[in-house]
């Protein structure tokens, strides 16, 4: 990609298209959430317009119009990640996914404990002595889940160290994997570091170990091609907001072999095979862990989105936001009081930088470059633990996309050059 | 509006003199009633913990710790003058008049007699977002007040 085609993209979201502040904007906060293309914005028109049905129930013509939609969309998001269609779950967003998971994991407790379900779920069940992995970097969606499913069961959270620039420490990671490991949860690229973290490499301790590995992969799939199976994770999550998508859909990805046997978290309607008056039986994998009315419009328009992707191609979007990344860093690096977490320029990192301004706290540097038009996000990035590690309580991400050019980057850097004389830092 | 109507300069200068600021170091009189609040934006992380005596019915000292933006810091720079030396019946006065000002979206203009350097916080009755930077020591002082009073 360049900055010419670029260009040409712009102009499929309308939304970057306006002055903020009396200047052009500016977007750079596609971590947090990413605009929509018109292709997808009419995605849902159209199924709106066209096909509107509550999916899997109904004889008539719109229903089964809309089955097919929300069904395609299905395979094309288990496609677009190199999974098996019952693998794809839909959720709301990746928090929820985290959360299903992590109560569909304490269930199994529950069902083999009164000798309900499959035999495997004494295997997938924690109980105290059980540990759960984590690392220092995770975004609270990774991390508090986890933290509340170790308070259920009895088991302990363990975490693997991050050194002083950010990359895990995995020299140490062998030690704190181990076979008390039930569950290893990681992020594959970090929200504030910008850094990739060695799925390969963790995953495969992760299985040593027996352990389900469990991939956030928020900041990844939208931005870089992903194979789930090649990546030999036993689950991963993500939301559409941060790939094209409208708000309010989201995905797990569970190994079919899992998903088979975990019992349900949400319990109710579409999601069931026979209800008596005193229990329900369930049906497989995805349905049941779709209780009630999906999502339908925007799992279409989530396909919508990572059709936009694929036809960009994830190499060549993965390929320009790190040249982005690249010289973000570089240009940050280069003004006087800036520390910019994370690896230095010249190291691997997505197209992101997050960076403490000497002197100015990140809620006034992100006002003063709103002023110029500029859209960063400011706070802790829902990162608490890794910002209390690193010394700090707030601070500035700039996080680009596919739509961003180097001019984007470069007026963002030439704001920031002038925040400290501004605040006289 | 400019960032400089947001980001006065009697702002810029409080954020940077923190009147106030270092309760560790500074000993309440001897003899005053003292209140102390910790307040707390989930949001972005400001903190501020504030001390207040109250001696013969009149706001004694004001000492502070925090942690925030310039604006957070130059509201309770700014507070800790107006405070000392009024009753404490007027403190609640000032306390009511500037949170009537803050939360009103830009709709209540701040009485500058009354409120004296805080009027120029009134701009930022405009950015919902940093209401509650502005608000934050004050919170806190009306707190310390109830506590002290």
């Amino acid at each position: 990609m360049d900055n010419a085609e670029v260009l040409r993209i712009r102009n499929d979201f309308p939304v970057l298209n306006q002055l903020v502040n009396g200047q052009s904007l500016v977007y750079l906060d596609s971590g947090a959430t990413s605009q929509n293309p018109v292709s997808v914005i009419e995605a849902e028109q159209e199924f709106y317009e066209q096909r509107n049905a509550a999916v899997h129930r109904g004889a008539h013509h719109l229903a089964v119009e809309a089955t097919e939609a929300f069904e395609d969309a299905r395979q094309t998001i288990a496609d677009f990640i190199s999974a098996d269609y019952e693998e794809t779950v839909w959720t709301s967003n990746a928090t929820e996914g985290l959360n299903l998971l992590s109560y569909a994991l304490s269930n199994a407790g529950l069902w083999a404990a009164q000798g309900r379900g499959d035999s495997r779920l004494k295997d997938l069940a924690l109980n105290p002595g059980d540990e759960i992995v984590v690392t220092e970097m995770e975004h609270h969606a990774n991390l508090i889940p986890w933290q509340e499913l170790a308070f259920r069961t009895g088991a302990t959270l363990r975490y693997i160290p991050i050194a002083d620039d950010g990359s895990l420490r995995m020299d140490r990671a062998g030690d704190v994997i181990g076979p008390r490991t039930k569950v290893l949860a990681f992020t594959h690229a970090s929200n504030v570091l910008g850094i990739i973290n060695p799925v390969q490499e963790l995953a495969a301790l992760g299985r040593a170990a027996g352990a389900l590995v469990v991939l956030d992969a928020c900041q990844s799939a939208p931005h870089l091609p992903l194979d789930v199976k090649e990546l030999d994770v036993d689950f991963a999550v993500f939301s559409g907001h941060k790939m094209l998508a409208p708000t309010g859909i989201g995905v797990l990805y569970g190994r079919q072999e899992h998903l088979d046997v975990l019992p349900p978290f949400l319990t109710g309607g579409s999601m069931i095979t026979t209800v008596t008056m005193e229990r329900a039986e369930y049906l497989p994998a995805p349905q049941r862990f779709e209780a009630g009315t999906q999502r339908i419009s925007q799992a279409v328009a989530l396909a919508a989105a990572a059709n936009y992707l694929t036809e960009t191609g994830l190499d060549r979007i993965h390929r320009w936001e790190a040249e982005l990344g690249q010289r973000m860093v570089a240009g940050l690096e280069s003004i006087a009081g800036i520390r910019v977490l994370g690896p230095a320029a010249g190291q691997e990192r997505i197209g992101l930088a997050a960076f403490d301004v000497e002197g100015v706290h990140a809620h006034d540097v992100g006002q003063f470059l709103d002023s110029q038009g500029i859209a960063v996000r400011v706070g802790h990035h829902c990162a608490q633990p890794l910002h209390r590690r690193l010394g700090l309580t707030a601070t500035t991400r700039a996080s680009a996309y596919l739509y961003n050019t180097t001019d984007d980057v470069d007026r963002f850097l030439e704001a920031v050059a002038g925040v400290r004389a501004y605040f006289r830092a | 509006m400019s960032l400089d109507q947001l980001y006065q300069q009697i702002i810029l200068d409080h954020s940077k003199a923190r009147h106030g600021s270092g309760l560790a170091e500074t000993e309440a009189p001897s003899g005053a009633s003292t209140g102390q609040s910790h307040q707390l934006n989930p949001v972005c992380g400001d903190e501020v913990t504030l001390r207040l005596a109250v001696e013969d019915g009149k706001v004694a000292q004001v000492a502070w710790d925090g942690a925030g933006c310039s604006i957070s810091m130059a509201s309770a720079s700014v507070l800790t003058d107006l405070a000392e030396g009024l009753t404490v019946a007027e403190l609640h006065d000032v306390i009511d008049s500037f949170r009537d000002v803050l939360r009103s979206r830009g709709k209540v203009h701040a009485d500058p007699e009354l409120l004296g350097d805080a009027a120029a916080f009134e701009g930022v009755a405009r950015y919902a977002a940093r209401v509650k930077c502005a608000m934050i020591s004050w919170v806190a002082a009306e707190d310390a007040l109830n506590q002290a009073a």
